[in-house]
């Protein structure tokens, strides 16, 4: 009965984003180690000038017994046990060694799984109650935007974090909105309570740089351009020369810091680091056709798209997705809200999967976020439809270690094996049931979420007062 | 200008003719687990439907000779999905103005002599999608302004939309949730603005000599509008009150009293607030369990809780989509199943949300006696479902409307048959 909150914001296109580039070096398997160049922030000339302050809670070992695991990394150990210990993953199979101090929680009956990562939110920057005040998702005055900061519009205290973590969720990418062809960097934050923006930074993480395809820049700058895909076209690759020629003379000034620095350019900077692989490129692009154009882009100036984002077309070039590397973050059924997206099919996860591109739910869009699991589910019913059923084990990765990837993130986080972040969720049940939902989350080992218990619930300052104290 | 092309839109509910393809079939679904909904379940269960409608639902029903058998042992046999909150037809592509007809300019904010379905689409594509995951009726709800327009509830057929109309219309839509969206200042004013128009239209309903003779003062609505309201203030036609904050309710369940209204509420996102006085008043609540987000000031109580503890209270519930997302009025139509899920999940009897999914909508929209229901008499609107219907692993196994079964595919079909195996097909695929 309510008209969407994200199609409110279908004049500023807050809603389906981008996609992230690629990069060819590893990124450093640490979390709360200081960001050295290259790692999250820019590699020149001051890195990293928002530095990550997140510490994890306080945890204790525990050790869930008897239950199903779904590990993203292998077969489902039914009737298994894990042992999460120092914030780490430390041990996962049919039977772990505990010590004897460890909280022992009996899991017959449920379900355990990596905390969900939703690559494509919006928490923070466009926050709950969705008004005019807290709407910060699109830096809608010029089509390109690369100088903006997705991190410097979220709010800590937006109502919907901790309705996410409620939902399984424990790693996000907020990105800036869709407005603009070049829409700014995007952020990687934990979904932890935090006093700052700081304070949720996931540490370490790279950024992703969010762009965007077809209607929504088109429409948004009708009147001064772009107003067609080839003047969005001609956006992109104006910007990718100014910034090639950047990166080139403040490559050579850092390699023989020979006379005065370049001069700064904030838009550049972060463009630049795109071309060096240092940030990933999450691009919002719906159209079979518009995607191929985005790659020979990439490829004219040297940069890898990490995910396409929406992609509701990615089953026409699954093949192509395959064979570029590029991940495709898309919804389980949503379509038909403009032309882009009337070709939507139910089938599409299923029938990229089989293409052998790596499959994202993601859900721009806070309610759908909370039950990306539900979307996987419908997502996989769809498969079999089609004759391509998809198993558990597969699904569970399009919800954890493919985002994982997308973020640059999947040595640390987006499966269950030992040495690995302890973000885990404790299921009533299968969690690609309808009726099935999460009992108890943890973040680097320590429980922020017990649904039995509302003292381990987090409230954001907001809701003290203005939201009753219902949940449960 | 608005156009004023309302033909016979002002006589109450008009009642369609039933054509359709149903023809002279006559079809037995056997040995399912038959869920009547105005009765208990039945295991292995006989649904006999004869020319389109069902004539015989029990567990030692005699099959016609020549019936078409389908075999549902070991399955679920439900009512058709009746999708009480719906943009269906009316909507093709939300961001085309072409294919949005779901909301009136109307004057001032009030548009009641809108009928939605006059410019319903039959031909939409959004139809089979729905229809394939159990969407067998529909209500079809204008939006926007103070007074929306009227609703009519149809049944997902081919044909034209007078054949698809099971009662049109079933019910006027406010929306008082928001001054702004009313032209008005202030919640107050709004409620104001809402008693003037009931009250014109009390006037006008006795004074229509006078109003032809121009001998009446200045109305706040139009001729059409005025002439809309009068079941409405006669309590024949329900008024859905679009409202999410529970003093917004309680304003409008004043105003229901004070002027004898039949009324709904629509959204109720903190009806939970005041579940018992709805259960009092026998306000039926239209409402969905996919949304607990603070969306705004008006519904900072908004809980997924809201439709289980409402029908604990006594409320009368229809599930509708409210997620929030976006497109479950028209692309997402289907997806009430899996809103029922969650209302389980989230404290309503599962027993509670199929009605709420079926004979609830039905009642509340009086047309129980022609679909929400496995009774005799009723329209053969059948699903077979392979196991639970609100799990997503279940497929719709059959579905009939008005006795017919639908096989057709959709165009999400189509497309994904000819890009199943890549490059793809430019040519139609056979059918």
């Amino acid at each position: 009965m309510r008209a969407s909150f994200c199609f409110l914001l279908a004049g500023a296109t807050a809603c389906a984003s981008a996609a992230p580039p690629t990069t060819t070096s590893s990124t450093p398997a640490r979390d709360t180690a200081q960001i050295g160049a290259g790692l999250g922030g820019t590699s020149t000339p001051n890195a990293d000038p928002f530095p990550s302050t997140y510490t994890p809670f306080p945890s204790r070992a525990t050790v869930i017994r008897n239950v199903n695991i779904l590990t993203a990394a292998g077969p489902m150990i039914r009737n298994g046990a894990i042992l999460l210990q120092n914030g780490k993953i430390a041990a996962v199979g049919s039977t772990v060694n505990a010590p004897a101090d460890a909280l022992v929680i009996d899991g017959a009956g449920k379900y355990v799984t990596p905390g969900i990562i939703d690559d494509h939110s919006h928490l923070g920057v466009y926050a709950a109650p969705g008004v005019n005040a807290l709407s910060d998702g699109n830096e809608a005055t010029n089509p390109s935007t690369p100088y903006v900061w997705a991190e410097h519009s979220v709010w800590p205290q937006d109502p919907q974090f901790p309705r996410n973590l409620a939902g399984g969720v424990t790693t996000l990418q907020v990105l800036p909105g869709s407005a603009n062809l070049i829409g700014g960097r995007s952020v990687v934050l934990k979904v932890v309570p935090g006093r700052t923006v700081q304070a949720m930074k996931f540490p370490g993480a790279k950024y992703g740089l969010k762009m965007a395809c077809g209607e929504n820049p088109k429409r948004v700058y009708q009147g001064r351009g772009p107003s067609t895909r080839m003047g969005n076209v001609a956006g992109y690759r104006s910007a990718w020369i100014g910034a090639e020629s950047y990166r080139r003379k403040w490559d050579k000034w850092n390699a023989d810091h020979k006379g005065d620095p370049p001069q700064r350019d904030l838009g550049n900077e972060t463009l630049a680091e795109v071309l060096r692989g240092n940030i990933l490129v999450h691009n919002h692009c719906y159209r079979a056709d518009e995607m191929a154009q985005m790659i020979d882009i990439a490829h004219e100036f040297g940069y890898k798209i990490r995910s396409f984002h929406h992609g509701v077309e990615a089953y026409k070039i699954g093949d192509l997705l395959a064979k570029e590397g590029i991940s495709a973050s898309i919804w389980a059924d949503w379509g038909s809200f403009k032309m882009e997206a009337i070709d939507a099919v139910k089938g599409n996860m299923a029938l990229v999967d089989r293409a052998g591109a790596r499959v994202i739910v993601h859900s721009d869009d806070p309610s759908g976020s909370q039950r990306l699991n539900q979307e996987a589910a419908k997502a996989m019913a769809a498969g079999a439809e089609i004759g391509l059923p998809v198993s558990e084990e597969q699904a569970i990765k399009w919800l954890t270690i493919n985002p994982a990837w997308a973020l640059g993130l999947d040595d640390r986080i987006g499966s269950l094996e030992p040495g690995k972040n302890a973000d885990v969720v404790l299921w009533s049940g299968d969690p690609f049931s309808v009726y099935t939902r999460a009992e108890k989350v943890w973040v680097d080992g320590a429980m922020l979420y017990d649904r039995s218990d509302p003292s381990e619930q987090w409230r954001t300052d907001f809701e003290i007062g203005f939201v009753p104290f219902t949940r449960n | 200008m608005r156009q004023l092309i309302f033909r016979i839109a002002i006589s109450f509910a008009v009642g369609a003719a039933i054509t359709g393809p149903a023809g002279a079939q006559t079809i037995a679904i056997t040995g399912g687990k038959v869920y009547p909904v105005s009765g208990p379940p039945i295991e292995g269960g006989t649904v006999v439907i004869v020319n389109g409608k069902i004539t015989a639902v029990g567990k030692n029903v005699a099959i016609p000779a020549g019936a078409q058998r389908i075999d549902a042992t070991g399955k679920i046999v439900t009512p058709g999905f009746v999708n009480s909150s719906t943009q269906l037809g009316v909507q093709e592509v939300s961001q085309v103005s072409d294919t949005r007809d779901m909301s009136a300019r109307g004057k001032d904010n009030i548009a009641a002599a809108f009928t939605i379905w006059d410019g319903l689409n039959p031909n939409s594509v959004m139809m089979a999608p729905a229809r394939k995951e159990g969407i067998t009726s529909f209500v079809v709800m204008p939006t926007g302004g103070l007074v929306a327009g009227q609703a009519a509830l149809l049944d997902v057929v081919p044909g034209t939309t007078t054949d698809m109309i099971i009662r049109a219309p079933v019910a006027m839509i406010a929306e008082v949730g928001d001054p702004q969206l009313a032209g008005v200042n202030a919640r107050g004013e709004l409620i104001a603005k809402l008693r003037e128009l009931l009250d014109d239209t009390r006037f006008f309903q006795t004074h229509r000599d006078a109003f032809d003779r121009a001998q009446t003062r200045p109305f706040v609505a139009s001729r059409l509008d005025l002439q809309a309201m009068i079941p409405v203030i006669q309590g024949k036609l329900p008024l859905v009150v679009v409202v999410d904050r529970a003093s917004d309710i309680d304003a409008a369940m004043r105003i229901a009293r004070e002027f004898n209204l039949k009324v709904m509420i629509g959204g109720g996102a903190e009806g939970w607030m005041v579940a018992d006085k709805l259960a009092a008043a026998r306000i039926p609540v239209l409402t969905g369990a996919m949304n607990n987000i603070p969306h705004g000031f008006a519904s900072l109580g908004e809980r997924q809780e809201n439709a289980g503890l409402l029908r604990k209270a006594g409320v009368e519930v229809a599930l509708i989509g409210n997620a929030g997302g976006g497109d479950e009025e028209a692309f997402n139509v289907r997806n009430l199943k899996q809103e029922a899920g969650n209302a389980v999940a989230y404290g309503m009897t599962w027993d509670d949300a199929l009605r709420a999914v079926t004979l609830a909508p039905a009642e509340i929209f009086g047309v129980a006696d022609r679909v929400g229901s496995l009774q005799p008499g009723r329209e053969g609107n059948v699903v077979v479902w392979s196991g639970d219907p609100f799990e997503f692993t279940t497929r719709v196994e059959h579905v009939f409307v008005r006795g017919h079964e639908y096989t057709d595919k959709t165009r999400q079909d189509l497309l994904m048959e000819r890009y199943k195996a890549l490059p793809g097909t430019h040519n139609n695929p056979p059918q």
